[in-house]
């Protein structure tokens, strides 16, 4: 047994409304009419398309494929036909639509012939390139693909740590799981060790979730492997926050820009090692997860829903209350406020909240802050959010980053406490987009200026390379000159003389030749497209050297 | 529609700022019950005059009333003026120290949460700058008679000789002017009828009712225990060294921690957070640098108690203090270099 749990600051003790949905045994949402599979999985990374419309596919089919390393494959979730790709509302704040792949389900739900994964015979790359070929992500909500966290980093990976804190009011997906599939969990922990070669398994879980601790204990003893630990750790908020967890039960705190293969620790979402379990035991991909649908309903509850499902066609299972006035995707300390209902459920949906004006009033108004330090005390990142509060406001973004902006992880706890109503974390949220937009404009402005310069230089080789032949030439028509009046001061011509002539009026001519062959014109005869080609490339160069100029100034 | 987190704890600057006038009631109780209920004159005085003064600033400003003016922070600055100022001050002082606090040193400055100084601290300095005699007639002790008060504080102050009296840290002041009498210091504060037990009659009870206020505070979590800690620690460190090094000029802990208003200053004033240093390491500094500059002021200073000067010297250090005491955040502990 671990001697003894660590402990992180701050952290705030929220209402937890677990109970709303944790006492129903998770069920099954029925089939819904449609499917929308967006393809983008994050900033970095968007599945090819693999099929068009019209396309019959199968249950478990792969419809797109991964792309890039940070990417994952993306299944049909049901068996039915593609009918568009197309731009759909995602759950992003942005509200932007993104392009996603709509199936129209059969109602058959025929699965692909299913094989499982015999992992123990083949290498762990292997094993990861089948987990990515099998769409498994992080299920806690980033949707960090988990092929690339098994990987071994840096230092490889000691202890694995399993998280099923989950500190957010009102989500009991993770504890149904953990009370109704215990084994399947840990199993998938299993086979995540076998990937990693790690030494241990250590499994978090907040103490307010006895069942789901029990549960996971007999399990664990089931198993007979003193090396999986399950530890009941204090309740508080964000003890889930991945950094937080393995800072609780390791002691170790990984700052901001590095990975847990720093430390030799990685930390999964028990939710991930059931579906690595689903994918490597049955070979079924990742289609399908648990989600809390709760908040101001009259039947909250989990349900097992095929990703792509839409929030609307979800709904009706919890029943929401008729003063509901908006829905958010997470919980409240964190989610994300659902723009549209047509937003599919996604790897990384694990809750559904209903608000009402009651349950969710409205801010009251912000005051000014007078400095009194609760943010900083409720700060698990350690940070004085008071501080970047004034910093963020008035723009002054380079002191902000030296106060470690970017360590903050935006788990809401001094909004929380603030006395003054201040939306703090909404003033980081900006600070820091604004020191993205900032970075990629500058990124920008010096690609254009290394381009500039780069054309400053060609232009002066150029120049100098032309002087150089226009020197060389005018040399050679010097003694041209010479010879051909050294050749007018003889009158007298043999034929002797006219033949030697014509050989070097041919020799001229082809000389003539040559010189025109070594500078073809590339710029002419074009077609319509070429030249509209090129047009675009000079509309392109001219508005980066105007985005340069400010730049260019600057560094005058 | 916000963003997240949707759900808040229940907190305002109002419940925080009634708290800590709730944490200042057994002190004031103190005050009633030895020199009178001249002081809750004062208070109410303050209060009026603090709730005028801000309703009139935030409307020239163009601000919203109801949430500044219920907010609180301008009784606080109330209260302590009318602590901090002697109880049977004619009224117009209170008045003019009250005005000068909200409408210069608060308003001026951008009003809550943007003063660089303690408010109430400026009224007290420049107050006892431009009038230290008014400044410096305290009430007698167990002299309750309120019509005499009443009287002393509207118009009538005939009266006055009979009912004033010097604080302890003034009669102190006086015995150590004197070199005939500095060899009886022991002596003198001895004396219980000025004296009291520690801190001199009357007083000793009061610090001890703010005292009472700021295990309050403390146990709500409005203030950390660095301020008072480091302030009341370096004040009795220094005051203890002294006068084990030479008791005859120096008066110890006890006396220093038990009167004037070193206890207000330890729990109400040096905590307030908007002109005090905010970081734990900060605000060590600054109370230490308080109490410091305190017991300087009270052992070598033209003025009998330092607070008001050592708050407002320890308020300009303050942003300074809190630039150079940023703590490690998460993950970058021990190794600061690649953090800043």
């Amino acid at each position: 047994m671990i001697a003894k749990l660590f402990s992180f600051k701050g952290g705030v003790k929220p209402d937890s409304h677990k109970d709303e949905s944790a006492t129903a045994p998770i069920r099954v949402a029925p089939l819904p009419s449609r499917l929308i599979i967006p393809l983008r999985q994050s900033a970095r990374a968007m599945a090819r398309c693999l099929v068009q419309p019209g396309r019959a596919v199968l249950k478990g089919e792969v419809i797109a494929a991964a792309e890039g390393p940070m990417c994952t494959a993306v299944h049909a979730p049901t068996s039915g036909t593609v009918r568009a790709i197309e731009p759909q509302p995602v759950p992003h704040p942005s509200g932007l639509p993104a392009p996603s792949i709509v199936i129209d389900p059969d109602g058959l739900d025929r699965w692909i012939e299913k094989q499982p994964f015999d992992y123990l015979a083949t290498s762990a790359l292997q094993t990861r390139d089948y987990l990515r070929d099998c769409g498994v992500v992080g299920l806690g909500g980033a949707g960090f693909p988990s092929h690339v966290k098994l990987g071994p980093g840096e230092k490889g990976i000691e202890t694995l740590i399993l998280n099923g804190a989950e500190c957010e009011p009102w989500i009991t997906c993770d504890d149904r799981l953990m009370r109704e599939r215990a084994d399947m969990i840990l199993a998938g922990a299993a086979m995540m060790r076998h990937i990693t070669g790690a030494r241990r398994i250590l499994v978090g879980i907040e103490d307010n979730k006895p069942q789901a601790v029990a549960a996971m204990r007999d399990a664990a003893q089931g198993l007979g492997d003193s090396a999986v630990e399950v530890i009941a750790v204090p309740t508080r908020y964000p003890a889930g926050g991945e950094k937080q967890l393995i800072r609780v039960l390791t002691g170790i705190e990984i700052p901001y820009g590095k990975l847990g293969t720093h430390f030799g620790v990685q930390c999964f979402n028990v939710g991930s090692a059931h579906a690595i379990y689903r994918a490597i035991a049955h070979g079924e991909p990742l289609i399908s997860r648990v989600l809390t649908l709760s908040g101001n309903m009259a039947h909250p509850g989990n349900f097992e829903a095929l990703i792509g499902t839409p929030i609307s066609d979800l709904l009706p299972l919890a029943e929401p209350r008729t003063d509901t006035d908006r829905y958010l995707m997470g919980g409240p300390m964190m989610g994300v406020g659902l723009q549209s209902l047509d937003t599919p459920v996604t790897k990384g949906t694990n809750c559904i909240l209903a608000g009402s004006p009651a349950l969710f009033p409205p801010p009251p108004p912000e005051m000014p802050c007078i400095r009194c330090g609760e943010c900083a005390k409720a700060c698990p990142a350690e940070l004085q959010p008071f501080e970047l509060y004034w910093f963020s406001r008035a723009k002054i973004f380079g002191k902000a980053q030296e106060y470690s902006l970017f360590d903050c992880i935006e788990c809401g706890c001094c909004s929380y406490v603030c006395p003054s109503r201040i939306p703090l974390v909404d003033y980081f949220r900006f600070a820091k987009g604004e020191i993205w937009a900032r970075e990629k404009e500058k990124a920008a402005a010096d690609l254009a200026r290394e381009r500039y310069e780069f054309r400053l230089a060609r232009e002066e080789r150029e120049k100098a390379e032309k002087a150089a032949k226009l020197a060389a030439k005018t040399a050679a028509g010097r003694e041209k000159a010479a010879a051909a009046i050294a050749v007018a001061e003889k009158p007298a011509t043999s034929p002797e003389e006219d033949a030697k002539k014509a050989l070097i009026a041919a020799a001229l001519e082809r000389a003539k030749a040559q010189k025109e062959q070594a500078h073809p014109e590339n710029v002419t005869d074009l077609t319509p497209e070429q030249q509209a080609e090129i047009a675009a490339i000079e509309g392109r160069r001219a508005e980066i050297r105007e985005m340069a100029k400010p730049h260019l100034r600057q560094d005058d | 529609m916000n963003n997240s987190p949707y759900t808040l704890k229940p907190a305002s600057v109002q419940s925080v700022m009634l708290r800590v006038l709730l944490a200042l009631l057994p002190g004031i109780g103190a005050y009633v019950w030895f020199f009178g209920a001249a002081i809750l004159v004062q208070i109410a005085l303050a209060s009026l005059t603090a709730l005028a003064a801000e309703a009139a600033m935030l409307a020239l400003r163009g601000k919203p009333l109801r949430p500044f003016l219920g907010d609180g922070s301008a009784l606080v600055t109330a209260w302590l003026i009318a602590l901090t100022f002697p109880s049977i001050a004619p009224w117009w002082l209170t008045v003019l120290g009250t005005l000068l606090a909200i409408v210069v040193a608060k308003h001026l400055y951008g009003g809550l949460g943007q003063n660089p100084f303690n408010p109430a601290m400026v009224a007290f300095a420049l107050m006892i700058v431009a009038y230290p005699l008014l400044m410096s007639q305290w009430p007698r002790v167990d002299s309750t008679d309120f019509a005499v008060q009443w009287e002393a504080i509207f118009g009538n102050r005939q009266l006055l000789d009979a009912m004033t009296m010097a604080t302890p840290l003034d009669a102190l002041r006086t015995v150590l002017r004197d070199p005939e009498q500095r060899a009886m210091i022991g002596g003198i504060l001895g004396g219980k009828a000025t004296f009291g037990n520690v801190g001199g009659r009357g007083w000793e009870w009061i610090a001890a009712g703010y005292f009472l206020g700021g295990l309050y505070l403390l146990q709500q979590r409005i203030i950390t225990w660095h301020l008072p800690v480091a302030f009341l620690a370096v004040l009795c460190a220094v005051s203890g060294a002294f006068a084990l090094f030479d008791p005859d000029r120096f008066a110890g802990p006890g006396f220093q921690l038990f009167t004037g208003g070193a206890m207000l200053a330890a729990f109400f004033i040096i905590t307030d957070p908007v002109s005090g240093a905010t970081t734990p390491k900060g605000k060590l500094i600054f109370a230490a640098g308080a109490a410091l500059l305190t017991w300087i002021i009270r052992s070598f200073g033209a003025y009998p108690d330092g607070i008001a000067f050592a708050v407002l010297l320890m308020n300009i250090a303050a942003p300074l203090i809190d630039m150079y005491t940023q703590p490690p955040v998460f993950g970058h502990k021990g190794k600061q270099e690649d953090s800043r």
